[in-house]
């Protein structure tokens, strides 16, 4: 396992993978990284069935569904038309590759979508 | 039977820039590549985003780079094999390959350079139960013969340019289009969309949004699909002869993780201390395919991958010669074309 360097400014995420497992991570917010990045670095999923497009919202293998009530940021057009074409798609999906780790997302919890057959 | 040095399966950057390597050591290439043109991810996913990190280039679009590698590689006269995917490999008794795709062209090479990236872009499908049942029984991810669909009901579901475009087209074919998509809007070419709204107006595309398809109904044949509005959640029978479904592509390591190759993390482990070559010898696999210890999947990296292969494919190919690297600004390039390419000769002249 990749250990992300931790420091003060990180903020704690709930995970739950596809197999239902939940998993707390450390995710830093000075590392210029997204949620997809994190769940690849302490690969919550296997390699090649997440962050296929390189975080580009040109494919949905890192949607996840937010279930907890954080302010998010506001989908792009991108995202939004990504997660209209996607599958498993549910009113609490987003793309994790946009979802930007920022202090705001202390606490957060989300689950990993299903992988597309 | 197509004959070539490296048989290269993958004709993205780091396939197609093996082709330069290659050539350089005077040995031919031919690449198989499932998708239509080549390029990869560069050509089917992002063409028109810049890359950064490319040696050399401060800024340069997926597709222009994908442009230059073919102009760079011209010379060494590469042949393809598009639209197909690699499906199976044999050893033969003398060391060589023989690797035969899904639509049977066989290809012979005593070295298989794999560079297939994440592996062959698959149509992807909705997940709608006995899907598979109407698999050419109605379903179709792809529109091969638009003449099967003349004078009848066709129903494709999508939102991008393929959805809008065979929409267009197909309204003046079949009998009937019904183009589905789970938005209002559409993220296609603007004048797709202009002209879908047009056709639309017209009466000669019947357009459902936002809504989705949630069933299949039919004997043997697909007869109806069940259509459900989105925004209400009211489902409708709509009859149909042919459902095609355009979600775009998504990428499978497919037929190639089973050719005994060994697999870690949805990649072909390679010797990155030496040649890059996989546990089979004689087959290689480099760029986003492979993992070693400290694996970058950058284009840069597949770069080098595809040099330190060549290296040791010349060596497979010719164990008896002893091979010098010389740098191109001192041996140009000598294409098969008959081309030569070399920096120009300084002008000696003495100052009187």
């Amino acid at each position: 396992m990749i250990k992300l360097q931790i420091g003060m400014s990180d903020i704690k995420i709930k995970i739950i993978d596809r197999e239902g497992v939940s998993h707390e991570v450390d995710a830093p917010t000075d590392m210029n990284m997204n949620l997809m990045e994190v769940v690849r670095s302490y690969e919550l999923a296997p390699e090649g069935t997440i962050g296929i497009c390189g975080g580009m919202a040109m494919c949905a293998s890192c949607q996840c569904y937010v279930q907890s009530d954080h302010k998010l940021p506001e989908m792009s057009d991108d995202e939004e038309a990504m997660l209209s074409e996607a599958f498993n798609v549910k009113d609490n999906s987003r793309l994790g590759c946009q979802l930007h780790i920022t202090e705001d997302l202390d606490g957060l919890e989300v689950e990993l979508a299903p992988e597309e057959a | 039977m197509i004959k070539t040095d490296i048989l290269i399966i993958g004709a993205g950057p780091t396939g197609l820039f093996a082709v330069f390597e290659a050539g350089l050591l005077q040995l031919k290439c031919h690449l198989i590549d499932a998708l239509p043109q080549a390029g990869g991810q560069c050509s089917e996913i992002y063409p028109k985003k810049p890359i950064y990190d490319i040696p050399g280039y401060p800024e340069v679009l997926a597709g222009d780079l994908v442009d230059n590698l073919m102009e760079q590689i011209k010379p060494f006269q590469p042949g393809f094999t598009l639209g197909e995917r690699a499906d199976t490999i044999e050893k033969l008794d003398d060391g060589t390959f023989i690797v035969t795709t899904n639509k049977g062209t066989k290809h012979h090479a005593p070295v298989v350079a794999i560079a297939g990236g994440l592996g062959s872009f698959e149509p992807r499908k909705p997940l709608l139960e006995n899907l598979e049942k109407f698999e050419d029984n109605g379903v179709a991810y792809m529109i091969k013969e638009p003449e099967v669909y003349r004078d009848k009901k066709v129903l494709i579901a999508g939102g991008g340019d393929s959805a809008l475009d065979w929409s267009i087209f197909l309204a003046d074919v079949a009998k009937e289009v019904t183009l589905v998509h789970r938005r209002n809007e559409f993220r296609g070419a603007l004048d797709s969309v202009e002209k879908v709204q047009q056709l639309k107006n017209e009466d000669k595309i019947n357009l459902i949004t936002p809504a989705e398809v949630v069933a299949l109904k039919g004997e043997s044949h697909l007869e109806k699909v069940t259509v459900k509005d989105t925004s209400t959640s009211e489902e409708r029978n709509i009859d149909v002869d042919n459902f095609i479904p355009l979600f775009g592509l998504s990428p499978k390591l497919g037929p190639i993780g089973d050719w005994g190759l060994e697999i870690e993390k949805n990649a072909i482990k390679v010797d990155n201390t030496y040649d890059y070559q996989t546990n089979i010898p004689g087959i290689y696999a480099i760029g986003d395919v492979n993992t070693y210890p400290g694996k970058l999947k950058l284009i840069l990296c597949g770069f080098h991958e595809a040099t330190l292969m060549c290296q040791s494919a010349y060596q497979r190919i010719n164990p008896d010669k002893k091979y010098v690297m010389k740098y191109t600004t001192v041996g140009g390039v000598t294409g098969f074309d008959g081309s030569k390419k070399e920096a120009p000769k300084a002008v000696v002249k003495a100052i009187d």
